[in-house]
């Protein structure tokens, strides 16, 4: 079996890197419950990368141009329902978000940010949605190119508008430090500023991501073992481990509720923090 | 060979996945800023105009609207003066025309009485003229009667008469003259 259809179901057998990785384990859920599978066993070692998330991702990015490209059309003066909603969720990144903390000079800006929020929402939204049921931002890769990405963007146009040293100088030192503590904060913003800021900004996405993913396979999957055991475990009779499963999978809805509250939050805060770091480089006055 | 240290879930299963995520970002920053975000921004900037112009022509209709009041009050009050003046001016001509009738009327009236003065003064006249004639005739006549001689020698009675009526008037004459 292979191809697309192994999206959906999940392979037996031969995958390459999906056994290298682990990934026909099921319980506990843990690391390995985060494995991709390939989409090409048959391909050999040299084409896993083509696996399951990376199909989402491309799934993802396509969701997104088609839902800006549908909400930007035929677009009138007064807008109907259609425009109106696209405007608010344009207007969500556009005001709230861009207009709002980078100041007058937001415009170009606003095809970065926007790219940014609606690519991660939607992938963390995959998380919580049925055919996938999983975050694509909780494999880090993923994580590790928008973070490069917000890192490069925030300092690029820092060093665009003051030059290198002009923008390292503004980064690294706050103005009104006496000289004698120069050796302490140049360091310290430094690392704060320039290497610390993209670590937490993917850790912070990835983290979330995974840890929700994590949560929901043990409400999920444990709930449906303890629901389908035919033996008793640990000493529990098997009618208490159905209850005990019943109510797993009932408070499993909680936790997706909050993995949705979660998805958009992360995905709102590294746009805000993107473009809070972009400010940061371009204000005049550190 | 083992890693020093296990980084577990924060190493990318596959490489890969940076780069696709890279290659994706890209392709949707594409779309966004050659598409979309124009598409929006344009329809912002139209509302914008549109807004801004409907501000403006009520901005401007409001100036005028001002300007029209003002005109109107400029206008009410010059009226209002006018008014006042041609009041002025027609009581002004009103006591002055009062004035004039008055003195045609006093002036009519002098006429009046002068030419009733004058008339009465010459039928004064006529009456004295005739009554001295007729005085004459009758006194003669009647002197004529009792002296029973004919004064009827006409000169010389008429020039008795005269010169009595002459004497008579002299004395007539003489006395409120005397008694002045």
């Amino acid at each position: 079996m292979g191809g697309l259809g192994s999206l959906l179901v999940p392979l037996e057998g031969d995958a390459t890197g999906w056994a290298a990785c682990g990934g026909e384990h099921h319980w506990p859920p843990g690391q390995t419950s985060f494995c991709s599978r390939p989409l090409f066993p048959q391909l050999g070692e040299q084409f896993s990368w083509l696996n399951n998330h990376m199909a989402q991702a491309v799934i993802a990015a396509i969701l997104v141009i088609g839902f800006w490209v549908v909400m930007a059309r035929g677009h009138s003066l007064v807008p109907g329902k259609r425009q109106a909603f696209g405007e608010m969720a344009y207007d969500l990144v556009r005001n709230g978000i861009a207009r709002d903390i980078l100041g007058h000079d937001f415009k170009p800006f606003i095809p970065y940010l926007l790219t940014l929020f609606s690519f991660i929402l939607v992938n963390n939204l995959f998380g919580e949605f049925f055919l996938f049921m999983f975050p694509t931002f909780s494999k880090i890769g993923y994580v590790y190119a928008l973070a490069l990405l917000s890192w490069l963007l925030y300092n690029g146009v820092g060093i665009r508008k003051f030059g290198f040293g002009g923008y390292m100088k503004r980064t690294c030192l706050p103005p009104g430090v006496p000289k004698a503590l120069w050796i302490i904060i140049v360091p310290l913003e430094f690392l704060s500023n320039i290497i610390v800021r993209p670590v937490t900004l993917a850790l912070r996405l990835f983290a979330n991501l995974f840890a929700g993913h994590l949560v929901v396979l043990v409400f999920v999957v444990g709930g449906s073992l303890l629901l389908t055991t035919t033996e008793r475990l640990g000493g529990f009779d098997i009618p208490l481990l159905k209850t005990a499963g019943v109510v797993s999978i009932l408070f499993s809805f909680a936790v997706f509720a909050l993995e949705l509250l979660i998805s958009f939050i992360q995905a709102y805060v590294f746009t805000v923090l993107t473009a809070q770091y972009v400010s940061s480089a371009l204000a005049e006055e550190h | 060979m083992l890693p020093l240290i296990d980084f577990g879930p924060l190493v990318p299963q596959e490489p890969a996945e940076i780069l696709v995520g890279l290659v994706l970002f890209f392709i949707i920053l594409f779309a966004m800023s050659k598409v979309v975000v124009p598409m929006f921004e344009r329809t912002y900037a139209e509302r914008s105009a549109v807004i801004q112009g409907g501000i403006e022509r009520a901005e401007a209709a409001q100036r005028e609207a001002q300007t029209a009041l003002e005109n109107y009050r400029a206008q009410l009050a010059g009226a209002r003066e006018e008014a006042g003046r041609i009041r002025e001016d027609a009581k002004a001509q009103g006591s002055a025309i009062i004035a004039e009738m008055r003195a045609q009327a006093q002036e009519e009236s002098a006429r009046l009485l002068q030419n009733a003065k004058a008339q009465i003064e010459a039928e004064r006249a006529a009456a004295v003229a005739q009554l001295r004639a007729e005085v004459g005739g009758l006194a003669t006549g009647l002197a004529g009667r009792i002296v029973g001689e004919s004064l009827d020698d006409d000169e010389r009675a008429r020039r008795t008469v005269d010169r009595f009526i002459a004497e008579l008037e002299q004395a007539a004459d003489q006395a409120p003259a005397r008694q002045a």
